[in-house]
């Protein structure tokens, strides 16, 4: 396959999955803004970590000054400025399909392009008037619909394996991230493997992820940030979790394999064994931020590698 | 329904249908006009459905249209098709001794049967070429020849179009829609296939592989998806089972191509590109060419990888040196031609400017190097105003312009939106030469939509009809 198709592909899934997600950490912030706030917290906290942890506090400062829910909003959710924003990931989407339109089934291709079709229509002020909660929600689905078709009805070959790569990889980032604005946020005496005092933001973290339900099934107690670091690293059977992910990640780069891949598949299949192994207690008494912030590195680190063995080399 | 009785009718003579066509007329008087209506409206849909689209430009950014598929399909006689073709492949033949000639020994240029600085001065000659051997000495291996019919058997070639020639991706489509809407017709009628005409395409292109090379790898080069033919070119590409490449997909390195590809680097031997000469190379043409690949020229001079067609084939379909290919045809095959030219006058001679300028209102004025039905005057057609503007143009700049008669086009009956109507038409058939020289019965049949009109561009609002040539 043609690197330029390969890395088309890749990039479809992963911005679709990106788009996915975004929503999904606006949803989260968006919720607890609105909780009346604990203490001394500010009323845009959860804002201000989010854009941190997304590494666009400058972009944003520079672009709007002061944190409102609305201009917050418009930046992560309208702005050209912001190449993470939800209509950037879903034009990006759109345009890498319609580069390769030729190899997606027309499902796929038609999922893609009447999402950008619709996120055109929208506008900021009925957005926000009808609160976002309802478009966040129409945005997962259509990443559904767009992944679903993907899989429904494309050859399971080297095309599908370089967008299902494009999807863990991403989401990988993604789900490391969420975790990282939560958990960086801590007071330092927190007391991880108790329950936590603060209900609402950690069941509003469960839900960004689609995992409240799947936390009680698990686990049927209280929720407490150890066991909800366990269930989104460790536990290979949630979809979301870093280990689930790189076990996808390291299967797909397995089955693409070429001559010069051995050592970027040594990587993931490195980390993807430590994920296996590993004991959250042990995650947790190294410190989770610096362990995350490692593995945000490594996953960096794997993009950058399939760019170059496979894709179209970033550093052209 | 009044008929101009100036034009040939392909369908009808006098008040008679003609014999080739009685199967179909009396299919089509049987038809219910309402279950016809519904085809029609069947064939757009199906047209919209599978993106079979072509980009204007000129309208904005991203513009997509259809071009008009016409349901009754122009049908040619074995007999005429025998004619036709025989003439089509000397003509092509010539063409492609001509252009081998011009780069090499210029005998053509030296016994003084075409000026010299027309050959040599012309912008689409490429000196570039001059000494290198391509596989075979073919230059041109695929040709769209545009040929009009005036009157029974007198067909005449408009032009050679020897670059990048497109519509074979219509010819094919509407082959396959007709197939779809009419299976009952094919029943009846022997109608030649066209349907293996990819197949043709790949082994023509295979077999002009550089020496040596057992099993050539063959790719498509496009400009991208946003080139008015895009289409085409991701159409050939598949039904052939090729890589449809962007210059950025390729590379060379010591004199050899090769295509990134998720395996690494794959050799390349053949490419069939759809990219003008000026785009191919931006160390060699155009320095800003984005579309290109850096030293691939190189390549090519060393023998290394086939460009289809060759660099340099612009020159032998160029207006200027049209006039000359019977001449051609004499000079490298001592035959005489069998496919007529359009008399033609070349403005950059004073009496036949003179001429040209004495009878703007009854001819045709194109520029020389202009395609696509841009920049022409149709005299009979045209305003005052419109004449008079070619008249400084031609006074100003008379070596950029040829005239010709404004020839009888024969016509077709066509659904128009009074009803059936004839309109005018022409065929581009699409003349293949590697080992030997070969096409698929027919071509693209192109017809004016307008009354009366004599342009055929899909640019210009053209539209298309199926062709059949029948078999004996």
């Amino acid at each position: 396959m043609l690197s330029r198709t390969a890395d088309h592909l890749y990039w479809m899934a992963r911005l679709m999955e990106r788009a996915e997600n975004m929503a999904r950490m606006l949803d989260t912030s968006h919720r607890v803004s609105l909780m009346p706030q604990s203490g001394d917290a500010a009323p845009d906290s959860a804002w201000r970590s989010l854009l941190a942890n997304l590494g666009l506090d400058e972009a944003y400062a520079a672009r709007y000054g002061k944190i409102t829910s609305e201009s917050l909003l418009d930046f992560m959710i309208f702005s050209q400025d912001n190449p993470s924003s939800i209509a950037n990931c879903l034009r990006g989407a759109r345009e890498n399909a319609h580069a390769v339109r030729g190899t997606l089934t027309s499902e796929v291709w038609e999922a893609t392009n009447a999402t950008w079709l619709a996120m055109r229509e929208q506008n900021p002020a009925t957005l926000l008037e009808r609160g976002p909660g309802e478009f966040f929600e129409w945005v997962k689905y259509r990443s559904h619909l767009s992944r679903g078709a993907a899989l429904g009805t494309m050859m399971a070959d080297e095309g599908l394996r370089f967008m299902r790569l494009g999807t863990f990889l991403e989401r990988a980032d993604n789900t490391a991230r969420i975790l990282d604005t939560k958990f960086r946020t801590l007071p330092a005496d927190t007391e991880l493997a108790a329950p936590a005092p603060d209900y609402y933001p950690w069941s509003a973290l469960l839900h960004s992820v689609s995992a409240f339900e799947t936390y009680r099934k698990a686990y049927r107690d209280l929720i407490s940030p150890q066991r909800v670091a366990d269930l989104l690293i460790l536990r290979p059977d949630m979809p979301r979790s870093l280990s689930r992910c790189m076990k996808e990640v390291y299967a797909n780069l397995q089955a693409l394999a070429n001559r010069r891949s051995v050592e970027t598949e040594r990587r993931a299949g490195e980390l993807e064994a430590e994920l296996r192994f590993a004991r959250i207690e042990n995650l947790v008494e190294g410190g989770l931020p610096r362990w995350l912030d490692r593995f945000l590195d490594r996953i960096a680190d794997l993009g950058g590698r399939i760019a170059d063995d496979f894709l179209v080399p970033v550093s052209r | 329904m009044s008929k101009a009785p100036a034009f040939f009718d392909e369908m009808h003579e006098c008040d008679r249908v003609r014999t080739h066509y009685q199967d179909y007329a009396a299919w089509l008087r049987a038809m219910p006009p309402e279950r016809l209506a519904a085809k029609r409206a069947e064939a757009d849909a199906l047209f919209h459905r599978f993106g079979i689209t072509f980009a204007v430009y000129g309208e904005g950014e991203g513009t997509e249209r259809l071009i008009p598929f016409d349901i009754i399909p122009r049908i040619i006689p074995a007999t005429e098709w025998k004619q036709l073709a025989d003439g089509l492949r000397q003509r092509v033949r010539a063409l492609n001794a001509f252009i081998g000639d011009i780069y090499h020994g210029q005998a053509i240029l030296k016994a003084g049967v075409i000026p010299e600085e027309q050959v040599l001065c012309n912008v689409q000659y490429r000196p570039e070429m001059q000494g290198v051997d391509v596989p075979g000495g073919i230059y041109a291996h695929i040709a769209g020849v545009d040929v009009v019919r005036a009157g029974a058997g007198e067909f005449y070639v408009l032009e050679d179009n020897l670059r990048v020639p497109s519509g074979v991706s219509y010819m094919l489509e509407d082959r396959r829609m007709m197939m779809r809407l009419f299976p009952e017709l094919f029943a009846r009628n022997k109608v030649a296939p066209v349907e293996h005409y990819p197949d043709l395409l790949l082994d023509t292109l295979r077999g002009v592989a550089p020496l040596g090379v057992a099993d050539p790898t063959v790719v498509v080069l496009t400009p991208g998806a946003f080139n008015s033919a895009y289409f085409e070119h991701a159409f050939l590409a598949q039904q052939m089972g090729v890589e449809l490449v962007e210059g950025q997909d390729l590379f060379v390195e010591d004199e050899q191509v090769f295509m990134r590809t998720t395996q690494g680097p794959q050799r390349v031997d053949v490419i069939y590109r759809r990219i003008d000469d000026d785009f191919l190379d931006p160390l060699a043409f155009r320095p800003d060419s984005m579309l290109g690949v850096p030293g691939l020229l190189s390549a090519y001079r060393a023998g290394r990888v086939t460009l289809s067609n060759a660099i340099g084939t612009g020159v032998a379909d160029d207006k200027s040196i049209y006039p000359f290919v019977p001449d051609m045809v004499r000079f490298y095959l001592g035959e005489e031609p069998i496919l007529n030219n359009v008399p033609t006058w070349q403005c950059r001679r004073p009496d036949d400017l003179a001429h040209v300028l004495a009878h703007l209102p009854e001819l045709v004025v194109k520029e020389v190097h202009g395609a696509g039905g841009y920049g022409m005057l149709v005299g009979p057609a045209a305003t005052k105003s419109e004449i008079e503007k070619f008249r400084q143009l031609l006074l100003a700049f008379p070596e950029r312009y040829i005239a010709q008669p404004t020839l009888a086009l024969s016509t077709c009956p066509t659904f128009v939106e009074s009803g059936v109507a004839p309109r005018h038409i022409d065929l581009r058939p699409f003349v293949l030469s590697g080992r030997e020289v070969r096409f698929v019965p027919g071509g693209l049949t192109r017809v004016a939509l307008k009354a009366g009109s004599l342009v055929v561009n899909s640019s210009q609002g053209g539209g298309t009809k199926d062709t059949w040539v029948l078999e004996d």
